[in-house]
């Protein structure tokens, strides 16, 4: 067995992990307050991304920067800029295709949804061309600590160790995004506004009669949701210096098995997950199985609704006809 | 209602909230002699309708804006073509329409029929199965897969399902793509057998009017069978599963078994188109089924009348002459404008070269959303569907009629 | 007065329902005589449409089990023998069939037949973790894929159990016969494929049972209104409606979720009256939840009382009226 593959694969994990998590998050959340799956999310992630893209393009930017205070400025304007414009857009999209149809039979917005999905597509295809874009990457993917592993040999199993880069891009995506899902779980739990999207969540008629004006909060939720979404973006675009038109629609349907899988309408539920489906699939393909790691998620999709709907950290909540 | 929304453009009286109110309420329904008659003998109407439709169409060309398009041959081809879709649109919209269940796989029951032909009659795969009773085997095929995807799944909500389905439409044409040694993956099974009638031979490639026949004679008895299930007690429990399924359940019906039943007969149409494309064009290959072609077939269900089965049958035809020739037309049209390129910042305009082809997508999305929240019941709606979806917007907008003089 | 000899319809042994911490019906004894109209009256919130929801098959009990017409019907989850084979079962099938197509000389290389014995894997760990480690989970799912015999709402039906509900829940979309119809869709016999086909056999019975569910809308006074949307009914016709759709699943026994709420006292007097036909034309014993103590008083033959799940009294309504735990608990409106 080689520990340093292992820990490297973990350390690939982990940053997939994070995206997912951060993606997963803003499912998770819209989920739980309007009972509906947003399909444009991982298209918001998507949009983030290219976002990024031209933000690098409109500033100059061509590669790496080694100024350490002015890399710290630029990623501070890269995340400000694109989680303000992915938070308004997905609060765009609330206000006019799905709040109308609040009322609506639940196949009404499910397909408004994906009439979303297509449409945030189908413009940046328009804008940009379905073609592989390169972004620089502001963090020298290459620099980061290397290391090695203590090898050992226990009675005949031996423990080799290649040689583990933890790069600079994955520690800090890692560090940033559980800082924001930290961030995310104090603001949700401990302030007012918190309070009022958990309690939309729970009752929504009960909430807008205790005073909880339903409108903002549900603007709020997806406010953060896609905000969440435009940081993977980045971080995608960090971590990996391309991207594409479509790279939205796997990433959401992974993220979202994550949601589930986790618990859906639950947030730790969904960070949780998101680490655990990149698990699944940097090991997946390790083993040499990458072309079916859909497939393998999709599997564990079907499996986690079949045994356990509620997911691992969900509520099974009691049902009053 | 908010200010700011009352400032922009639903001031009443102005043009723009009074066509919106009229697109909602639709047209007043047909009640002449005549209709009601073929209201009451619908096997028969289907097959009065269609005979009047596949007669008509291979002359549309000689009208005057559509002579230039093509030969007639081409259209009759494109018609046999739509006659695809049409039979996609009309088995989801069982799924969809009748059931309710929002289906976002539905072109993997597609593929398995179209990749059963291939088994059953391909050099590849060392057999000949004539084509007819090999539709009837594809849509078996096809409707066992529903079976099996839905039978764990169905007893999900809603929105699951959704989400499962969307799964399951992306899992099998992978599937179809790294199995090499069943599907000759990425470049799938080709020379395929041509179908075949005991007097006239092979169909061959040349001459599209069997194809146009065949697909015809298909359309119309899967619309006659599906007709005969909506007036049934199969129909009633539908609709009554897709109204309050707890109530239903309540009164005796086995909503899983009903699901099911929806999921197997949408699946089955799906997989008879399958088995008609594939011997059509003697090829298939696992990318022509993507996720696009579900969409596609949604989105011509939900324009076309969610639940009435001419309605989709017509909004498929609608949209597949749209996609096909309607934008090359249009990129014609505007090309010939003359219009200059518009620069805006790094993004150019240039009309001259504009392919609307690329953007259809970015029109059925608009179009989905679009009658999602303007006309939800479609183009063509049925009674039912258009009283369901508007009650609630009926009276909220009677009132605002009543508040604002 | 009800046959105290016959065995009753109904009865509960024990009925208990926790929906997490709350105990919405406790330990409930309870029978409905044939032929007779029982009452179950309490405060809200005391368990009486939990109790409904039970015997209707939406719940199952905590504790406890339910008996219909002698048969044992409902009944908490239990484990069985059968269990260990469930334990496995779904995952070592997948397993075993992948294993076979993977080495029967189709090539055990290939990624396909690899990928599903490593889904197999996934399958029979998952399967082991919940029947293992969380039993509850795989209570759940073996309740839910209908593999523990526990009486679903259409069972119910089946055995002859028809209700209707305390917000009205009619299909609204539907007309009026239809929702009828629908009531009758148990009890008919063609198949989908007969429906395709048309054979002679269906038609006949499409036609009879439209007769029919004429004749239930006779039966409750909504002759002519067939034809009628569900919801652009009246809210009394509405009412009756449900009663007519419920009747149409030919049950032995009605549960009325409170008929009469809402409704005026000559709308309240014609359905009383309606129970009555119901009791002595159809012969059918009616299980009623019921606020409005002139309907409780005027038409039971026997009223059980529940407050806070728990049976406090039961009897005939003189017994019940001097009932000192009644008086208590509960006498509101109505007269005495």
């Amino acid at each position: 067995m080689d520990a340093g593959i292992l820990i490297q694969q973990g350390l690939n994990g982990l940053t997939i992990g994070a995206m997912y998590a951060l993606i997963a998050l803003g499912y998770t959340m819209v989920y739980g307050i309007i009972e509906l799956i947003n399909f444009a999310h991982g298209d918001v992630f998507m949009v983030g991304s290219f976002v990024t893209l031209w933000l690098l393009a409109t500033l100059g930017v061509q590669g790496a920067i080694n100024n350490p205070i002015l890399l710290v400025l630029l990623l501070i304007v890269m995340f400000a800029f694109s989680m303000t414009v992915m938070g308004l857009v997905g609060v765009l999209i609330e206000r006019f295709a799905y709040r109308p149809l609040r009322r609506a039979p639940r196949l009404a917005p499910l397909i408004t949804a994906i009439g979303v999905s297509f449409i945030l597509q189908n413009v940046i295809q328009a804008l940009y061309s379905t073609a592989d874009f390169n972004i620089p990457q502001v963090i020298d993917p290459q620099a980061g600590v290397s290391f090695t592993m203590p090898t050992f040999n226990v009675g005949g199993f031996a423990v080799t160790s290649s040689e583990v880069t933890a790069s600079y891009v994955h520690v800090f995506i890692i560090a940033l995004a559980i800082a924001m899902i930290i961030t995310l779980q104090l603001f949700v739990h401990r302030t007012r506004l918190g309070r009022a999207m958990r309690s939309t969540a729970i009752d929504r008629d009960a909430a807008q009669l205790m005073g909880v004006d339903i409108n903002t909060t549900i603007a709020l939720t997806f406010f953060i949701g896609s905000a969440l979404a435009g940081a993977a973006g980045v971080g995608w675009a960090l971590n990996y210096g391309h991207t594409k038109f479509d790279i939205g629609f796997q990433a959401g349907l992974k993220s979202f098995t994550a949601a589930v899988l986790g618990g859906i309408g639950n947030t730790t539920g969904a960070a949780l997950g998101g680490f655990l489906i990149a698990f699944v699939e940097v090991f997946s393909s390790q083993l040499g199985y990458s072309r079916w790691s859909e497939a393998i998620v999709f599997a564990i999709l079907i499996m986690v609704l079949v045994f356990k709907p509620t997911g691992i950290l969900g509520q099974q909540l009691a049902e009053r006809a | 209602m908010s200010p700011l929304r009352s400032l922009l453009f639903w001031r009443s009286g102005s043009p723009f909230r009074v066509a919106v109110a009229r697109l909602r309420a639709g047209s007043q329904p047909v009640t002449t002699p005549t209709a009601r008659f073929f209201g009451r003998h619908q096997s028969l109407s289907v097959i009065v309708g269609m005979s009047i439709v596949t007669a008509i169409l291979p002359f549309v060309i000689l009208l005057p804006p559509f002579t230039g398009f093509g030969t007639q041959g081409d259209f009759i081809d494109g018609y046999a073509q739509a006659g695809v879709w049409v039979l996609l649109a009309i088995g989801l919209n069982v799924v969809v329409g009748l059931a309710g269940l929002l289906d976002l796989g539905y072109a993997a029951f597609f593929a398995i029929g179209a990749y059963t032909y291939a088994y059953g009659a391909s050099p590849f795969s060392h057999n000949h199965i004539p084509f007819w009773p090999m539709l009837l085997i594809g849509a078996a095929v096809a409707a066992t897969f529903g079976l099996l995807l839905g039978a764990p799944t169905l007893r999900l909500r809603g929105d699951y399902l959704a989400i499962v389905t969307l799964g399951f439409g992306e899992i099998v044409p992978v599937v179809f793509n790294n199995s090499d040694q069943y599907t000759n993956g990425t470049n799938g099974i080709t020379a395929l057998y041509q179908p075949s009638l005991p007097i006239y031979g092979s169909f061959g490639f040349g001459n599209p009017m069997p194809y146009y026949l065949s697909v015809a004679a298909i359309i119309a008895v899967a619309m006659i069978l599906l007709y005969r299930l909506q007036d049934s007690r199969l129909g009633r429990a539908w609709m009554a599963v897709r109204e309050d399924e707890l109530a239903a359940a309540s009164m005796g019906i086995n909503t899983v078994t009903t699901k099911l039943l929806a999921f197997a007969i949408g699946a089955s149409t799906s997989g008879l188109a399958g088995v008609y494309l594939s011997s059509k064009l003697a090829i298939v290959s696992p990318t022509q089924f993507g996720f696009t072609v579900s969409f596609t077939v949604l989105a011509m269900v939900v324009l076309g009348g969610m639940g009435n089965i001419w309605g989709v049958a017509a909004g498929a035809f609608i949209i597949y002459e749209i996609q096909s020739q309607g934008l090359k037309q249009l990129n014609q049209f505007v090309g010939g404008l003359g219009i200059p390129p518009i620069h805006l910042g790094p993004i150019n305009f240039d009309l001259t070269a504009i392919n609307f082809l690329d953007y259809q997508y970015l029109l059925y999305g608009l179009a989905l959303v679009g009658m999602m929240l303007l006309r939800p019941e479609g183009l063509f709606p049925s009674r039912r569907r258009r009283a369901e979806l508007h009650d609630i917007e009926d009276a909220v907008d009677a009132n605002q009629e009543l508040v604002q003089p | 007065m009800s046959d105290q000899t016959a065995p009753p319809v109904l009865r509960t042994v024990g009925l208990t329902k926790e929906f997490g911490g709350l105990v919405a019906v406790r330990s409930v004894d309870f029978d409905v005589p044939p032929g007779s109209i029982t009452s179950l009256i309490g405060p809200n919130g005391a368990g009486k449409t939990t109790l409904f929801n039970v015997v209707a098959g939406l719940y199952e009990p905590t504790s406890g089990h339910v008996e219909f017409l002698g048969r044992r019907m409902i009944a908490a989850p239990e484990r069985t023998w059968l269990e260990p084979v469930f334990w496995v079962l779904p995952a070592l099938l997948v397993w075993a069939l992948t294993y076979l197509a993977a080495s029967a000389g189709v090539g055990a290389g290939t990624e396909l037949a690899q990928v599903m014995i490593l889904v197999g894997l996934m399958l029979l760990i998952a399967t082991l973790i919940t029947a293992v480690i969380r039993p509850s989970w795989y209570d759940r799912f073996l309740v839910r894929m209908g593999i523990f015999k526990c009486a679903r709402p259409n069972d119910m039906v089946a055995a002859g159990i028809g209700r209707t509900f305390q917000n009205i829940r009619l299909f609204a979309n539907m007309t009026a016969i239809e929702n009828v119809l629908v009531g009758m869709h148990g009890r008919l016999k063609a198949s989908p494929l007969d429906a395709v086909l048309r054979t002679p056999g269906q038609v006949r019975e499409e036609a009879a049972s439209v007769g029919e569910a004429r004749r239930l809308l006779g039966f409750v006074g909504l002759p002519t209104r067939e034809g009628e949307l569900a919801r652009n009914l009246p809210y009394g016709d509405q009412r009756r409606l449900e009663i007519a759709r419920a009747l149409a699943t030919r049950p032995k026994l009605l549960l009325l979720d409170e008929p009469t709420a809402g409704m005026n006292p000559s709308e309240t007097a014609a359905m009383m009256a309606l129970f009555g036909r119901i009791k002595t034309e159809l012969g059918l014993p009616i299980l009623l939840i019921e606020h409005d103590m002139r309907v409780v008083m005027g038409v039971s033959d026997t009223i059980t009382v529940l407050d806070h799940g728990e049976k406090i009294a039961e009897g005939t309504p003189a017994e019940v009226r001097a009932n000192s735990r009644v008086i208590e608990a509960y006498l509101g409106k109505g007269a005495a």
